[in-house]
């Protein structure tokens, strides 16, 4: 049965513990950052080889009320992982599904893939997850904390989480869990929603339009050329591994 | 199950705690790449407590081969339960971190370099600078002739990064030496607290305790961010609202706190009282209060003398000169027993019920809104969401940190939450209380060992040249009630004062000799040895030399421009830091000339949190044991590795050459070397002599079991007399205790009393004989803290453990203060016993809408050439700054900013500002500009968000910004310390700097120097 994380938002307070111990776990080092030209919370400004969770800062108005979204952004391990269906075009088993817990993770394989071919696996998201080292050519995302998991550990960012805004567990139980928070959370936000709970294996509870979190907080739609071009990849594979042996 | 926390897996029908890999079948196939080992696996664990906020999360250092490997929440500590915020997450890198400060270093006068040198070397080399300076500056009479035996020209400040085994020792090591210019972060973090909330309840710390908000019904959160300063309180703040409480935050920015409340309330800083003020109107004006509460248990029906009075913003007794008041004119009447006269009915005139309903009668909703910049609609919408528990079976708990403490009205903000929580009869009660968020990472056990100038561990006042012998000293300080009624506990203070002085000079402190009473140094009354008087006599080169343990002033004290400057004057200073700093740096800061600064600098490298044992004192009192994980990395080491051997130097050059009063440091009993295991006990208290106490026969060197256990006659010694009770022979080190074990009754409001231990007593809710009625029976049984049942209580451990009032056999409840009841009225203070509402030191208005009185008649300040002050209304100031911390960096930033992963969450300076005030100043986000005050300028890029509002006040609309102050030029291109800005003006009664308002103008900036672009 693979894992599920519930990511609440409406209990997320931003202190970025999750943040900060993906990277501990994970020895990722730092980026240099900056607020000239940026003036924001949210850094680093973007997922990066050394952050594979990002916590992203929106914030609005609405009817003179300041609503501040926080979104814990990370891979939400799909179920059928476009990732993996892309690269597995070019190269079988750089990028790998556990059947035990469901995880995607990018193996050191990924280092093979070409420029071209990581934007055609990181276009193919519908989160714009995936990213890759300049210098290495290794692909990098959210790990699931795989290796914890498989020793019954919770993954670094849920147990660090203060207020519950990050749970998980059994798929069976994350989901039930879900809809009985959003029955709760509806009670204030009524347009409360969960974020593609059949597609993936991280669900959001959002309180807010998934516009006004982030623009990749719901699943978006590949552009019509990507899926043209994925499926006469698609039909070139034979050939792509041929080529690879000759 | 015990591994709940730890781990997500059910281990369904086994009885085992925590299974291997193997045994739960789990195949690492086909996951090639990440089939390793965990880097954790086999580590060693070791318990240790983050060394941040005064949540004071339990963590695990994983330690492999010596080495530490991994560190993570501890699951099983029932506050954090496995969590950790930004910081705490950090721990290991910032602990494993090369940019340490890895050996002892020195600084020559005039170098323009640092030289490494050898432990030894510097403990000779400072013990040597000290005992010269004490030799030569050494006061043993004061102007007025008195005894006081001190040294002026020296001064300990720090630290909160202390273990209470560091504080009790440096708090002996400074006495000892007569230093009277002592002082910590507590000074300028939570100084008012100890005063405001002392005066109103008996005691100045946090009422309740972190699990305890789940259980209230209603959270007031103002002048706190607690998301982002305490992030482990919103576990519990969340737990309460998820069962329906309302949560109100009411601070001038939206924050990470709003976002998470049921809604935000912005108000112009400065103005709590206005707007508290106009709650109490409401309160009283509506009837929410809780009657039999008030009556019973708060001093509303004693009667004032005919001297107290009101009048243009100054209350009777007020001295223009001296800028203070005479208190005797708001004294009580008295019947001719001595006992303070009561009128239950609460209709005599002068009863302090009708002078409070007076007072306030003043702070009406639109003189409120006017001032405090928040609409009518919002204020009505906190008054009655809050008042609402004023009935006895609801409980509302306030929650504030530094947005209330920072002001020259600091102790006054306070204070009016204390009277409103008296009013709804919310104090003493579970999810109730006056919830004060302590700062720094042990700031309450610092403040108990009182590394503070005016005070000795254990809240007892400082010896002043005044009180020239032992006994006078204890005439002037120890309350006589002769109210039956009224347990007056501090009627024992000789019996701690004199077991501390045992503590201090062992067989040396006798009865004969007062215990050495003459040896401790002596303040002058009235005087103010705080930090700002402190650099303001460093600036005027009246300070010679000293210690700065783990501050970093230099970047976190009002008005740096001045403080830097004024830190050249030092002949030499010791410095013990993890980093180095804007303060053990000083010499070469940007603009600085090396070659011209005389000071000699020692910079001593500081052992982790992580590397050291012993113990700290949560918010909520806790006692907390940490262990070491690994021993302390390079050359570093725990500050009583550091004092002692100093110490002992000094006192070997004395015992070889004499000196100024020797006695005073030879007589000390001083360890030869640091034991914290054996500190802590000393803390705890000791037998001196074989006793018999309560029919048990107690030996010599024995631990004490309780402090009922202190007594007066030399027979025993404690460094803390709150402490005792805290490691006993019966029981050992209560600090380590981990048993979660709980009655029925304790478990619904989650008091886990057998977890750790608490001052006093193992008392986790203080005040809690308030929470029942004359009987004894709580007011509200679903949420009771303790019940007389069966003719005892049962719950809590109660606040004094007499019989039920009702019995003729019970005592008041407030057993701290003389006459047993809350003080609605507080005459102890310096500036009032009721809080009134006066304008910042630098305000955007010119007058006061409450009174002719613009400022606080009685706020401190210096007057050196640096220390200006805007005019009121000032138009070329004409926005009000208020200063902040944020998650990711601790206060003066001088620890996190080192830690690489924490700077990239928060990499620069930058100031908050509303869309509107850009607008007006064609600021774009993300533009770098200079933010100016009377006394400086700074640079930070411009953060533009709605999140900051335009504030109507006065009839006009006035702009309000906001900084973080963490940043400082040591991390190049991060920016320099904002507070070159804010004034050197306090609050009357501690001092306490007012950094959450001043006035400043912003512009866009030509050039950026401090910050990377």
């Amino acid at each position: 049965m693979p894992k599920t994380f519930l990511i609440d938002t409406s209990r997320c307070t931003a202190c970025r513990g999750c943040q900060l111990a993906c990277k501990e776990w994970h020895g990722l080092p730092a980026n240099k950052t900056k607020q000239f030209g940026w003036g924001s919370h949210q850094n680093p400004q973007d997922l990066n080889p050394n952050n594979y969770k990002l916590v992203r800062f929106s914030e609005h108005l609405e009817d003179d009320v300041v609503r501040w979204n926080f979104f814990p952004d990370q891979c939400r391990h799909c179920e059928v992982a476009p990732c993996k269906e892309t690269g597995d075009l070019y190269r079988e088993g750089a990028i790998v599904q556990d059947e035990k817990t469901g995880a995607i993770l990018y193996t050191d394989g990924t280092r093979k893939f070409s420029k071209e071919q990581f934007e055609e696996i990181r276009e193919s998201c519908p989160y714009n997850i995936p990213r890759r080292n300049e210098k290495t050519g290794i692909l990098s995302k959210c790990t699931m904390c795989n290796d914890r998991v498989h020793k019954g550990m919770l993954p670094s960012c849920v147990k660090v989480c203060p207020t519950g805004a990050m749970a998980f567990g059994e798929r069976g139980e994350m989901l039930k869990l879900a809809e009985e928070r959003l029955a709760t959370v509806k009670k204030r936000f009524p347009n409360a929603m969960l974020a593609d709970p059949d597609d993936v294996m991280v669900i959001y509870l959002l309180t807010d339009a998934p516009e006004n979190y982030h623009s990749f907080a719901v699943a978006a739609a590949p552009q019509s050329t990507m899926d043209r071009k994925r499926f006469l990849a698609k039909l070139a594979r034979p050939v792509t591994r041929m080529t690879e042996k000759a | 199950m015990k591994c709940d926390r730890r781990s997500f897996l059910k281990l369904a029908g086994s009885s085992a705690a925590c299974l291997s890999l193997t045994q739960l079948g789990v195949s690492l196939s086909p996951v090639r790449a990440y089939a390793a080992d965990l880097k954790i696996d086999g580590a060693k664990e070791v318990f240790t407590v983050c060394p941040f906020c005064s949540v004071s999360c339990y963590a695990i250092g994983y330690v492999k081969n010596g080495k530490l490997v991994s560190v993570e929440g501890d699951p099983d500590y029932p506050i954090n339960e496995g969590a950790l915020c930004a910081k705490g997450a950090a721990m290991f890198t910032m602990t494993t971190s090369h940019h340490r400060v890895q050996k002892p270093m020195y600084r020559a006068p005039y170098s323009d370099k640092w030289e490494e040198k050898s432990w030894d070397w510097v403990i000779e080399r400072i013990a040597r600078r000290v005992k010269d300076t004490r030799d030569k500056e050494f006061v043993t009479r004061n102007k007025a002739g008195q005894t006081v035996n001190r040294i002026e020209s020296m001064f300990l400040l720090g630290t909160s990064h202390a273990s209470n085994e560091e504080c009790a020792l440096t708090h002996q090591f400074a006495r000892g030496l007569g230093i009277v210019h002592m002082d910590h972060q507590a000074r300028v973090c939570h100084s008012s607290t100890v005063a405001a909330l002392g005066e109103s309840f008996g005691r100045g710390a946090m009422t309740n305790h972190w699990i305890d908000i789940k259980n209230a019904d209603s959270i007031l959160i103002m002048g706190s961010n607690a998301a982002e300063h305490h992030p482990i309180s919103f576990k519990w703040v969340l737990k309460a609202k998820d069962k329906g409480a309302t949560v109100m935050h009411v601070d001038p920015k939206f924050s990470r706190t709003s976002a998470r409340s049921d809604f935000h309330v912005p108000l112009r800083s400065g103005t709590d009282i206005a707007f508290l003020g106009g709650m109490i109107k409401f309160i009283l004006d509506n009837e929410k209060y809780f009657k039999p509460y008030v009556v019973d248990y708060t001093n509303a029906s004693l009667i004032v003398g005919k001297d107290f009075g009101f009048k243009d913003g100054l209350f009777t007794g007020y001295d223009p000169k001296t800028r203070t008041y005479d208190k005797s004119k708001w004294d009580l009447e008295l019947d001719s027993k001595g006992v303070p006269k009561r009128d239950k009915s609460l209709k005599h005139p002068r009863c302090v019920f009708q002078l409070l309903k007076k007072h306030y009668s003043r702070y009406s909703l639109d003189k409120v809104a006017s001032t405090t910049g928040v609409s009518e609609k919002n204020l009505l919408r906190v008054y009655e969401a809050y008042t609402a528990t004023g009935t006895g079976t609801k409980a509302g708990t306030i929650l504030y940190a530094l947005g209330w403490t920072q002001h020259t009205v600091g102790v006054q903000n306070i204070r009016s939450s204390g009277i409103i929580q008296l009013l709804l009869g919310n104090i003493g009660i579970a999810g109730g209380g006056i919830n004060a968020l302590r700062g720094e990472p042990n700031v309450q056990g610092s403040t108990d060992h009182a590394m503070l100038y005016h005070i000795l561990p254990g809240y007892m006042a400082m010896p002043r040249g005044d009180w020239g012998s032992y006994d006078e000293y204890n005439k002037a300080n120890t309350p006589i009630s002769n109210d039956p009624q009224s347990a007056n506990w501090w009627q024992h203070k000789p019996k701690y004062f004199a077991s501390l002085l045992k503590a201090w000079y062992g067989d040396s402190a006798t009865e004969k000799n007062g215990f050495g009473y003459e040896w401790l140094p002596k303040v002058d009354k009235g005087e103010d040895y705080s930090y700002l008087f402190l650099f303001d006599r460093m600036y005027r080169g009246e300070i010679t030399g000293g210690f700065f343990m783990g501050l970093n002033p230099m970047n976190s004290v009002p008005n740096t421009n001045k403080i830097r400057k004024a830190m050249d004057n030092l002949d030499w200073v010791v410095c013990s830091e993890l980093h180095n700093s804007e303060t053990t740096d000083n010499w070469h800061r940007p603009g600085a000339d090396p070659k011209k600064i005389k000071t000699e600098f020692f910079l001593l490298p500081s052992a982790h949190r992580l590397e050291k044992t012993g113990s700290v004192t949560n918010s909520g009192r806790w006692l907390l044991w940490h262990a070491q994980s690994i021993k302390p990395q390079f050359k570093a080491r725990p500050f009583g590795e550091m004092y002692v051997p100093i110490l002992n130097k000094i006192r070997a050059l004395y015992e070889k050459e004499g000196g100024a009063l020797p006695e005073a440091v030879l007589k000390l009993d001083w360890p030869k070397a640091y034991d914290p295991e054996d500190l802590c006990q000393r803390i705890n208290g000791r037998f001196t002599r074989d006793v018999v106490y309560k029919g048990k026969k107690y030996k010599k060197d024995q631990q004490v079991p309780s402090f009922a256990a202190l007594a007066d006659d030399g027979s025993t010694s404690s460094l803390n007399w709150l402490y005792s009770g805290s490691w006993t022979e019966e029981d050992g080190n209560k600090s380590l205790r981990r048993d979660p074990s709980q009655t029925k009754m304790q478990a619904k409001i989650g008091l886990y009393p057998n977890w750790s231990w608490c001052w006093p007593v193992n008392r986790r809710i203080l005040y809690n004989r308030a929470s029942v009625d004359l009987n004894g029976k709580p007011f509200n049984p679903d949420k009771a803290v303790i019940e007389w049942k069966n003719g005892k209580w049962v719950g809590d451990v109660p606040d004094g453990g007499w019989p039920p009032l009702a019995s003729g056999k019970g005592k008041l409840p407030f057993i701290m203060h003389q006459h047993g009841m809350g003080h609605l009225f507080g005459p102890g203070r310096q500036d009032g016993p009721f809080p009134e509402h006066y304008e910042p030191a630098e305000t955007p208005v010119d007058k006061n809408l409450f009174s002719k009185q613009l400022h606080s008649p009685c706020y401190k300040f210096v007057t050196s050439a640096p220390d200006v002050l805007a005019a009121p209304a000032d138009p070329k100031y004409p926005i009000v700054l208020t200063t902040y911390s944020l998650t990711e960096h601790w206060c003066g930033g001088g620890e996190t900013r080192n830690v690489p992963n924490l700077l990239e969450a928060e990499p620069q300076l930058y100031v908050e500002m509303s869309p509107e005030l850009a607008k007006e100043k064609g600021i774009r986000n993300g533009e770098g500009v200079y933010i100016e005050s009377a006394r400086g300028r700074v640079e930070a890029i411009a953060m533009v968000t709605i999140r900051m509002r335009p504030l109507k006040v006065h009839g006009r609309i006035i702009h309000e910004i906001g900084m973080p102050y963490c940043f400082g030029w040591t991390t190049p291109g991060s920016g320099d310390s904002t507070n070159r800005l804010t004034p050197s003006v306090g609050d009357p009664n501690t001092t306490i700097p007012e950094f959450k308002a001043c006035c400043v103008n912003i512009r866009k900036a030509d050039k950026l120097t401090e910050l990377a672009t």
